[in-house]
């Protein structure tokens, strides 16, 4: 079993114009950086993505977006780049902003094959508009149906050529779930060991959903906004 | 009394502090309502739960010990306590919808007398994103909004009906301003206490909603320490 890949470069060869792709991460935490600069120098085209965030002007999806390679975007928060607030508001670009929780649970559905579920999150809102919306025990809950993708690119801190993958603090956020729910999932790693030197009971997304891995070339790893006390 | 932003705040942050209670799992909005988390009273032990993926939230840094792979909700670099306990935004939000925390505290652009909530969207002017609001104002056992009481521009924000597109409906419990603190009840919105130097006339007059008013109102302290009560 060996699903080590040599460089980011080939690790994306085959994503193709159109494609939905999946990209973890929270703000700049947790975000496959050296894939997502592969994909933009590869310069595919017309992809859906489906992410948190979208980057910053000039760093992560922000690039992708600089470089007119997303044609719509699910998300649950995109303040941090303006270019897509202006781009959305002349309508070049379709973005759907919904519940966080829910862009988690649908993601992670995805993964493990249940179509659609219920939440509270966004009941009598404009989320809801055109969705069925049920009443369990006196309390409305919206139906909401599962997320898969075509490629996830994830980030992880360590992993195995087996594909085993251990997260660091909050960098874990959306990548587990997203590593589950694509038919390609590409995961790119700080660390890349022999099987054996992560603890199975720490391993946190098992390999079997991982197609491929990948160490990362570089890691700038940006801080959005650092926050310090005085001590 | 004409006060500053920054005071505003501190005179809301303060109060909504004094609504936390020992052993509560607590998730603070981004903005005004994290400030909340460097007044909890002394001797109090409060869980900060962070929406993307943390429980037990600390300060932040010292200098030189930020990490990129440590941050709360709003991107800002925190530190691990003893029990933190990191998780997927799923996990998270399986506990936010699951009704594990206690206390929502969030900021909002306006609150109705029904408890309705809006605070992501300015159609046609700001495209950023609900977030976690949605979920965590639809299953928080308890819902605070902290704002302040009127726009820049000085127009009510506690209104009679929200006008901007919702993020939850008759969700709210309880709207901390730097005027007072109302709660939301079926008979409409209750003014329950005033802030220092606030009449009932003022608090009223910045609000687009008709308040009842508690019997007995009274005006929260702050002794000259800064310690409430």
């Amino acid at each position: 079993m060996n699903k080590v890949v040599g460089n980011t470069a080939e690790a994306v060869a085959d994503i193709a114009d159109g494609s939905t792709i999946m990209i973890g991460g929270f703000g700049l935490c947790g975000i496959p950086e050296n894939l997502i600069a592969a994909l933009v120098k590869r310069g595919v085209k017309d992809l859906h993505t489906i992410a948190n965030n979208m980057g910053v002007d000039g760093f992560g999806m922000g690039l992708m977006l600089e470089a007119g390679m997303i044609s719509s975007h699910i998300g649950s928060y995109v303040g941090e780049n303006k270019r897509l607030e202006q781009m959305a508001l002349a309508g070049k670009l379709r973005v759907a902003l919904i519940p966080q929780g829910t862009l988690a649970e649908r993601i992670r559905a995805g993964g493990a094959g249940i179509p659609a579920f219920y939440t509270p999150a966004g009941v009598g809102t404009m989320v809801a508009q055109g969705k069925e919306v049920r009443e369990f025990h006196g309390k409305d809950y919206v139906m909401e149906r599962w997320l898969k993708a075509d490629f996830a690119l994830v980030k992880a801190w360590r992993g195995d050529r087996h594909g085993n993958l251990v997260y660091r603090k909050t960098a874990r956020n959306f990548n587990p779930m997203m590593a589950t729910a694509a038919r390609i999932t590409i995961a790119e790693v700080e660390e890349l060991v022999e099987p054996g030197e992560l603890a199975p009971d720490a391993i946190m997304t098992p390999g079997i959903y991982v197609k491929r891995i990948v160490k990362g070339e570089k890691y700038e790893r940006p801080i959005e906004k650092r926050t310090v006390r005085s001590v | 009394m004409a006060l500053k932003d920054s005071e505003k705040r501190e005179v809301i942050v303060r109060r909504a502090a004094q609504e936390l209670r020992d052993g509560f799992y607590v998730n603070l909005g981004i903005g005004m309502p994290t400030l909340i988390a460097n007044y909890v009273p002394a001797g109090m032990e409060v869980i900060l739960q962070s929406e993307n993926g943390m429980l037990g939230v600390g300060p932040f840094p010292p200098a030189g010990a930020e990490d990129a792979d440590l941050i709360n909700a709003g991107k800002e670099t925190v530190s691990e306590l003893p029990g933190t306990s990191y998780f997927s935004s799923a996990d998270s939000f399986a506990m936010i919808r699951g009704g594990h925390i206690d206390l929502s505290i969030l900021g909002a652009m306006e609150v109705d007398e029904e408890g309705n909530v809006a605070n992501w969207l300015i159609p046609g002017k700001v495209v950023k994103g609900m977030g976690g609001a949605m979920d965590l104002v639809a299953s928080a056992r308890r819902v605070i909004v902290t704002m302040e009481h009127t726009t820049k521009a000085g127009e009510p924000k506690l209104l009679k009906q929200c006008t901007l597109p919702l993020t939850g409906l008759k969700v709210v419990d309880t709207v901390i301003t730097e005027l007072g603190l109302i709660r939301v009840t079926k008979e409409g919105l209750v003014l329950e206490e005033l802030a220092p130097g606030v009449t009932v006339e003022q608090v009223q007059h910045a609000t687009g909603a008709t308040l009842k008013v508690r019997e007995g109102i009274k005006t929260w302290g702050t002794s000259v320490d800064g310690d409430l009560r």
